[in-house]
Formats: C-alpha cells, structure tokens, sequence
C-alpha cells in the first residue's frame, strides 16, 4: 500500500489530454484540417439563420447567387472585391514584417483625399491620362507620408504602432469631416457634401467594371515578386521573424520598417485613388467604408499570400454582397456580414492550432 | 463657477465608458493576454444590456423599475463582454493564436453582434428601435443622495451621478486593492509578467489567464451598456461605441497599467471629448473631435520616449505561454 503511492509520487503525472507540435503536417491534410474548419465555421452561421427561421441553405445559396449568379451581380461583386484586395496587399506587407498596421484605413482616406484634391482643381488644365496618373501618383504619395510618420516612431522610440496607427484612421476622418463641411463644399449646398467628379477624373470602364481591378491585379503580381524575388522583400521577412536575426546581420531594421511602411501606405493610399476615382465619382466619409480593417482579416485569411489573396477577397465580397441580397430576400439585416466574418476567421484561426499542434490522450497504462 | 461645473459633470459622464474599456483591458492585460477587441466587446455589452431589458418589457408587457433595469443591464452587458472573450481567451490561451489578430477579429465580431441584433431587435419595437421605457430608464438617471447631493458646489461636483458612475470608481478601487495587496492580486501580476516562475510556483497559468480576461471582457461590456443606456438615452444607435473601445486600449498604456491613474486618464479624456462645447478655441468642430485621437498619439510616443521600469507593461504582454516549449 505504502509502495504503491511512493511509486505514484515518483513517476510523473501525465495529464489525460497533452498537447504536442507536429514537426510536419503534409499540404494535403492541413488543407483538409481548413476545409473541415470551414464547414463547421458554415455550419455554426446556419445555426444562427436558422435561430432566425430561416433555411440556412437557401440562405447560402441566395448569397452565392447573387454574387456569382448574373452579369450584374458578378460586377459588383469585384467591384466590392477591389479594395478589399487592395488593402490586403498593404496590410500583408506590414503584417509579414509583424509590424501591427491598422492604418490601412485612414491611409485610403489620405490617398483619396490627395487623388480629390487634384480631381476637384486641376481636372480642366491636364491631359485626361495625366489627370489620371498625377491623381494616382498624389494618392499613394499621400497614403505613404501618412504611413511613415507611426513607423518613423516605431523605429525610433518603439512606440505601439497598433494603436498609433489606429488613431491616426480617426484624424484621417476627421480631416474628410472638415473638408466636407467647409473648403470642399459643394456651391449652393447647405449638405456638407464634395462635388461629383467631372468626366475627365473618372476611371475608365474594362469590361464592364472600372479598370481599378486591373490595376489592383497587376499591384497583386508586383506585390507577390516583391516579398518572394526581391531583396527587400527578404529583408523585411526577416525583421518580422526576428529583429534581432535582421540587426546581427547588418540590416538597418529601423530603415526596412520605414520603407516598408511607406510601401504599405502607398499601396493603400493607391486604393483610396481607384475608390474616389473609379467607384465613387467623390470624396465622402465612407469612401473607405471599413476596407481597410476588412483587407486584415483577408491578408490574415490567406496567410500573407498576395495570390491567395485574390480568392480570399472574392470569398468576403461574395459574404457582403449576399448579406446586402438576403436583407431584402429574407430580411435579414445586412450587419451578418461582419458577424458570418468573425465566426468564419475563429474558426479559421483555430484551424492552425491543429494544424502545427496534435492532441496525445493519455494512454492507458500511463506511458505515452 | 456654474461652468466649470457644468464641464467637469460632462466630463465625467464622457469619461466613465472610457474607465470602464480601460479598467477591464487593464485586468486583462495583468494577465498577459492583450486583447485588441475591446471595441468588440463594449459593442456586444451595448446591446445585450439593452435588450435584456428590452425584451424583458416587451415579453411581460410591463415598464420595468429603475433599480431592476439597472441591475438586469448590468448582468447581461457583464455576460455578453465576458462572452467575447471567453472566445478570445479559447483561442488564444488554449489555440495559441496570434494575439493582435484574435482581437482584431472580435472587434469585427463584436461590432456586427452589435449592429445586426440592434437592427433585427428594433422591428419587434413599436417605434421599430429598441428602446426601453421611461420608468426603466429613470434608473439611469443621476441620482439624489440626502445630504451630500445638497452640500453646496461638492453636491453637485461629486454627488449627483448616475449610479454607473460610482460603479466604475468602485471597480477601479477594488481592482487597485486586488492587484496591490492580495495574493491573487500578486499572483495574477506574477503570471503576466513571467508565467514560466508563475508555474513553476504551481500557480495555474491558465485559469488566472482565462479568469482575468473573461472578468475583464465582462466590466468592457458594462462601459458599453453605459453608452446604450444613458449616451444614447437608452435606445439602440447604429455604430454608437464609435472607438472607445480603441481608446481605453490607449488609455491602458496613459495609465501605465495602474488603475489610480486610470481613473485620471479617463476623466482626461472625458474632459476632451466635450471640450469643443466649453471652450470654442475658433477651430472647426470636425478638427476639436480628433483632439482625443491626437491626445493619445502623444501618450503613446511619450511614454514610449521616457520608459521606465515602474511604468512598464506586464514582462510578456501579447506573448501566449507554452507550458511545453520552456
């Protein structure tokens, strides 16, 4: 009796559930392991459409349909797919640096603000391409400035750029506020609201959509060569695995965080140029419309991958554009797009657990 | 004098959601775990406390007592925020996910929760919004203590808000008590400054981790039922927690993670908020609203200057502990 629990002190106690890192999970079954997790990911959001008294597969299949069923509704679903995409690629380049940029937002509003600006003044006295391009060049111009001042901080004193970041998104707005209400008004209007942009400011129509989506797609394969073929794309992978690594091998780190961030928000002010420019026709308070805190969840989503991206954004539009169809379809309110989001990235985002890590239940003789 | 009253009062009333956001990612963040989705979480308080009371009135066709409105809001916005992140502190403590995304995430969450159960709530209302009744929201009101709301100047200065008010001051109390002289308190700071010692001093990282978070989550909660029920006069406002979520995430670091000073940090910030209405200065309105913004960039590069030991976050915020990989 006695022996028996010295020899239970003495060995050790294996817990029934322990956790262990996988060295390697094979392509094919992490894939799997995200599927799986998608479909329970659907399958929690047709509980809450059926809470709702609702069939949650006629719900799925109405969104789907209206995002890829006609002409039209594909149009729009790109149309919705461009920026999301566009601050994707901004925000993953910062994000592959582990340099927390939740900016992306307020760097739209900067770019379209400088792309207005040009828009509203000059749109008589330049050639229709050079209109186009100085707008395009003022937006990520601008969008870049606005995103170096928190990584020039960051590099210097280490500041917390999730929150610098952040808050300079509600200066941005505020900036639109006051140029709404007073400089930029429309003449003859008691609305604070920016005056329609003239024909010559307007993005160009491919097939049917405004050419932003060929813009942003080329920016995609520049983005992708630029982190995977480029030295400074290997440069900044390496400060975002260790800032220690990057220092002992002689990189600048502060430099490479600068850079990149002045990348990141000229991409994302370039994306503030094809909203006011191709999608609005002006400047207002949604011009960015939550785009840029959406683009995380997508370059997150696609695990960085500017390729991925692309499927990722399409798979959002698709969620918002059905969301904006079921509300009239089957009244619901068009906010169960940010909530089928969420549920849909928990549950990706626990997908990864098991993915690098299995569970061991304890056997039962007490070994492993 | 009468002014100055006037604006210390508003101040307070803009500052006490900020105290509670801040108090609640303040016990959070003692535990290691720093979760961004604070604005999330404040969103699913607001409604939940909202329509608790809401559908409670709208099932038994009754107008509820102040003082049963006031206790069943607080409950539920305290469940809902606890709720957030409970699936925060699933994911991240027992899933291991990255921290900033996992909050970002319930920030997307939380405001969707927010926005389409407000929306699809209201059509069962009369006035298609929900709202709660008069009598209920009289709970809410200011209160009126005997004597001390009569003393002249500190009657009206210190005494006669509404009871949220004492609430959030009580919690920041209790929380710098549990934090400085209890040995959970200790504990608690010992697992988000070193959860390895912690450990290997058998405390049990992840319960504290899960406890501090989900307590945290549930006080965010309650400054977003604040926002529902008395910013809003107690009627569902789309998108009404409007960053101050995101603030009290700032506010957090202004306090250098000391509630005492969580309590100044937010009547600081309060005081901003409605600043533009006391003191004109004769800059556009749009501009003044982004001074609390402006503000917090400024502490944020502040402190991040002059850091100093005492003043530091938790050893390993944001950092997700691995019993196995010591």
């Amino acid at each position: 009796m006695s022996r028996q629990s010295v020899s239970n002190i003495n060995e050790p106690r294996v817990p029934f559930l322990r956790i262990a890192r996988r060295h390697a999970t094979p392509r094919r079954q992490a894939w799997l392991i995200r599927t799986v997790g998608l479909l329970a990911a659907l399958f929690t959001g047709s509980l809450l459409i059926l809470a709702l008294g609702h069939n949650p597969i006629a719900v799925y299949l109405d969104m789907v349909d209206s995002a890829f069923g006609s002409r039209i509704g594909f149009n729009e679903t790109v149309r919705i797919a461009v920026p999301l995409l566009g601050s994707a690629l901004a925000v993953g380049l910062a994000f592959k640096m582990k340099f927390w940029n939740i900016g992306t937002e307020g760097h739209i509003l900067i770019g379209g603000i400088a792309a207005t600006y040009f828009a509203l003044f000059h749109y008589d006295t330049l050639p229709v391409p050079v209109l186009l391009t100085v707008m395009g060049l003022a937006g990520a111009a601008a969008g870049g400035l606005w995103g170096l001042i928190p990584a020039f901080f960051r590099a210097k004193w280490n500041t917390n750029e999730t929150l610098f970041t952040l808050m300079l998104n509600y200066v941005a707005f505020g900036f639109i506020l006051f140029l709404q209400a007073g400089p930029w008004r429309r003449a003859g209007t008691d609305f604070p609201i920016i005056p329609m942009f003239e024909q010559a400011a307007r993005l160009p129509r491919l097939f049917g959509i405004h050419i932003g989506w060929l813009l942003i797609l080329s920016l995609t394969v520049l983005v992708y060569l630029y982190l995977n073929r480029s030295k400074q794309g290997y440069q900044l992978t390496v400060v975002g695995q260790s800032e220690n690594t990057a220092r002992y091998a002689g990189m600048n780190v502060g430099r490479i965080i600068m850079r990149t961030m002045l990348f990141s928000g000229a991409i994302a002010g370039f994306v503030g140029f094809i909203q006011v420019s191709g999608a609005n026709f002006t400047l207002d308070e949604t011009t960015a419309g939550g785009v840029g805190f959406t683009g995380i969840t997508v370059a997150w989503l696609a695990h960085l991958n500017p390729l991925i991206m692309v499927l990722v954004a399409m798979f959002i539009a698709m969620l918002e554009r059905g969301a904006t169809r079921i509300q009239t379809t089957f009244m619901i309110p068009d906010a169960i797009a940010s909530l089928l989001i969420g549920i849909i990235l928990f549950f990706m985002l626990a997908c990864e657990f098991f993915i690098h890590y299995r569970l061991v239940i304890r056997n039962r003789k007490g070994g492993h | 004098m009468d002014t100055f009253i006037n604006f210390f009062n508003a101040a307070v009333l803009a500052g006490t959601p900020l105290l509670f956001g801040t108090l609640g990612e303040l016990l959070t963040e003692k535990s290691g775990n720093l979760n961004l989705g604070v604005e999330g979480m404040m969103f699913m308080g607001a409604i939940s406390g909202l329509a608790a009371v809401f559908l409670l009135e709208l099932g038994f066709g009754f107008e509820m007592s102040g003082g049963l409105a006031v206790l069943i809001a607080i409950l539920f916005a305290f469940l809902a925020g606890a709720l957030g992140a409970l699936i925060f502190s699933i994911l991240v403590v027992s899933f291991r996910t990255q921290q900033n995304v996992t909050g970002l995430i319930l920030t997307i969450f939380g405001i969707g929760f927010g926005n389409f159960f407000g929306e699809f709530l209201g059509r069962f209302a009369p006035g298609h919004a929900v709202t709660i009744s008069g009598l209920a929201r009289e709970g809410f009101s200011g209160l009126h203590i005997p004597v001390l709301s009569d003393i002249p100047v500190l009657g009206p200065l210190l005494f006669q808000y509404n009871i949220l008010v004492y609430l959030a001051i009580g919690i920041a109390i209790v929380m710098a008590i549990f934090l400085n002289r209890t040995r959970f308190g200790l504990n608690l700071r010992a697992v988000g400054e070193s959860p390895a010692t912690a450990d290997a001093a058998s405390i049990n990282v992840t319960r504290y981790k899960y406890l501090a978070t989900c307590i945290g989550g549930g006080i965010c909660g309650i400054g977003g039922m604040y926002v529902s029920m008395i910013t809003t006069g107690g009627a569902w406002v789309h998108n009404s927690i409007q960053g101050l979520g995101w603030i009290s995430v700032a506010l957090v670091i202004f306090a250098t993670w000391s509630p005492s000073r969580a309590l100044l940090g937010a009547l600081v910030f309060g005081a901003l908020s409605i600043m533009r209405f006391y003191l004109p200065l004769g800059i556009p309105m749009q501009i003044y609203d982004t001074f609390p913004y402006i503000a917090t960039i400024l502490v944020l590069i502040v402190t991040s200057i002059r850091q100093s030991k005492e003043h530091s976050p938790p050893g390993l915020l944001g950092v997700n502990y691995f019993r196995e990989e010591r």
